[in-house]
């Protein structure tokens, strides 16, 4: 069993790495720009110039992974930064004082999370339009729901042991007993929502973005990548599946790698 | 010191409000020892829970008068209950499983209190506090103490760290709440006696809660014994012993194991 702990760990963190390393790089520098049409290249196969290939515009399809693998990373975490903040501190005091701001604001948080997350993010684009940072935004407060609930539970968990009578009893304010004595015991459960909340970002983002209603251009995006590749499927297959496993790769990545985090505790 | 004068804990969670404490009393100077002492159900938590301050829950009514040294506890600001807490008054709990954060190191939990109440001492003047203490509290190796988590210490040394932390402010009045239940017969007699060193050294007052009677008789100056939220008896250690004028406190002197009421009489006579 052990051997089979470190295993998921390591190929997860090999995965995540090496996707983290091209991100990096993606940044700074990309083989073409990714914009740059090249009518020559249309729809060109894979081959020395063009690693992955050239999508119907001519445009570099390896670039364009790049810049889009970067943006959805950034989108995921903004939105799991967001989500968690946003979920920590409404989840922390609902569940530390209870009483009618927590029915009310429960409540509130069941009507949200009702929504599918590309739901809610289509209402919120429509009403602020669209872009990188709005999305952000949009699946930020879509997410906070299921970690507010989270929190929620295991603040009311925790808030009657004996070490937070403890706390009190040396005089400890409210805000120190729950952020300084509840709040740590907490983070062993809320890590784990946070890997995957960070995995359902990445597959919302690239939703989002199939459907049109993420990231615009000349952002790329993962997401609307396939969506643009759907006509070639067959004509250049190799548009639609680099970035496809790319983005399976993110998430499985990033999984193993929660995984071996849970196994190796 | 300390007077509790007609104390009542009413329940207001459910429709029907429940009182499960009724006109308690208690007087206790500097450096008294009294024991409190019933059955499950008596009402002996609530009433040290009362006077500890940790009963602020918005579903509770709590009528009378908890006088520390003057001030009603029941009426002050938040601010000054907090003041006292960890300061003057302190209290150790039944579990020491869990009445330590499993997440910190125990040296940073002792030195909490000092922490709220003397922000002025340096970091290396609370660490050496805590040490002493610990080592007061008869910890062998309080440095390697100092810097475990709580569940690489055996109960026994987790009970005494919390009766370090508890101590650690010298505080005037310390609530035990039922700190032998949780151990074994040999521990326990180390804590009473280590209790009764503190008591003797620093003239801490203790309110010592317990079902266990034949430790009270070993701790305590005066018990008071408590049934279904009332007092049933109260009065020096011995008269209740030797002379009990209820029934119910006869039933609980009956049920003392009989190998340790051989024991009991052997230190009487």
């Amino acid at each position: 069993m052990k051997k089979k702990k470190s295993k998921n760990f390591k190929i997860g963190a090999m995965i995540t790495g090496v996707m983290l390393f091209f991100i990096v790089v993606g940044f700074f520098w990309t083989p073409y720009d990714p914009e740059a049409m090249d009518k020559a290249n249309k729809l060109a196969g894979v081959s020395f110039s063009h690693i992955m290939g050239c999508d119907n515009f001519g445009r570099d399809i390896f670039s364009r992974v790049l810049k889009g693998s970067g943006t959805t990373l950034l989108v995921a975490l903004g939105t799991v930064a967001i989500g968690t903040v946003c979920g920590i501190l409404a989840g922390a005091f609902t569940g530390y004082y209870g009483g009618i701001v927590d029915e009310v604001f429960m409540r509130i948080n069941d009507a949200l999370f009702a929504f599918p997350s590309i739901l809610l993010g289509l209402v919120f684009i429509s009403l602020v339009g669209s872009g990188k940072y709005n999305v952000i935004i949009a699946l930020g407060i879509a997410f906070i729901p299921s970690f507010a609930r989270i929190v929620r539970s295991e603040f009311i968990r925790c808030k009657n042991m004996d070490y937070v009578k403890s706390a009190k009893l040396a005089g400890a304010g409210n805000l120190r007993v729950m952020f300084v004595h509840i709040l740590p015991n907490v983070m062993t459960v809320l890590s784990s929502s946070i890997m995957i909340g960070f995995n359902n970002a990445v597959l919302a983002e690239a939703g989002m973005s199939y459907l049109g209603i993420g990231v615009q251009p000349p952002d790329a995006s993962l997401g609307r990548m396939l969506s643009e590749a759907q006509t070639y499927l067959f004509s250049a297959p190799g548009y639609a599946l680099f970035p496809g496993i790319v983005l399976i790769l993110m998430v499985l990545g990033f999984s193993l790698l929660a995984e071996g985090m849970k196994e190796s505790r | 010191m300390l007077d509790v004068i007609d104390l009542n804990i009413e329940f207001h969670d459910h429709l029907v409000p429940e009182t499960v404490v009724f006109d308690f009393d208690l007087h206790m100077e500097q450096g008294e020892i009294v024991g409190l002492v019933g059955e499950s159900g008596s009402g002996k938590s609530m009433t040290a829970l009362a006077i500890a301050g940790l009963l602020s829950r918005h579903d509770m009514e709590k009528r009378g008068q908890i006088l520390f040294e003057g001030k009603d506890l029941l009426t002050c600001e938040r601010s000054k209950l907090r003041a006292l807490q960890g300061n003057d008054i302190s209290m150790i709990f039944q579990e020491p499983m869990t009445s330590l954060n499993p997440v910190y190191r125990v040296g940073w939990q002792v030195e909490e209190a000092l922490r709220i109440h003397h922000p002025e001492m340096t970091d290396k003047q609370r660490k050496d506090r805590a040490l002493a203490v610990l080592s007061d509290v008869e910890l062998e190796e309080p440095e390697r103490v100092y810097h475990s988590y709580p569940h690489q210490l055996s109960g026994g040394m987790r009970q005494r760290v919390m009766i370090a932390a508890a101590m650690i402010c010298e505080p005037k009045l310390l609530i035990a709440d039922e700190p032998t239940t949780a151990l074994d017969v040999t521990i326990q007699a180390q804590i009473v006696k280590l209790l009764k060193r503190i008591n003797r050294e620093k003239r801490t007052g203790i309110l010592f809660i317990s079902h266990d009677l034949s430790l009270i008789r070993q701790l305590c100056r005066r018990v008071i014994v408590m049934q279904g939220g009332y007092i049933v008896e109260s009065g020096p250690v011995e008269e209740i012993f030797l002379a009990p004028k209820q029934e119910y406190t006869k039933k609980l002197i009956g049920a003392i194991p009989k190998c340790e009421k051989k024991a009991v009489k052997r230190e009487g006579a």
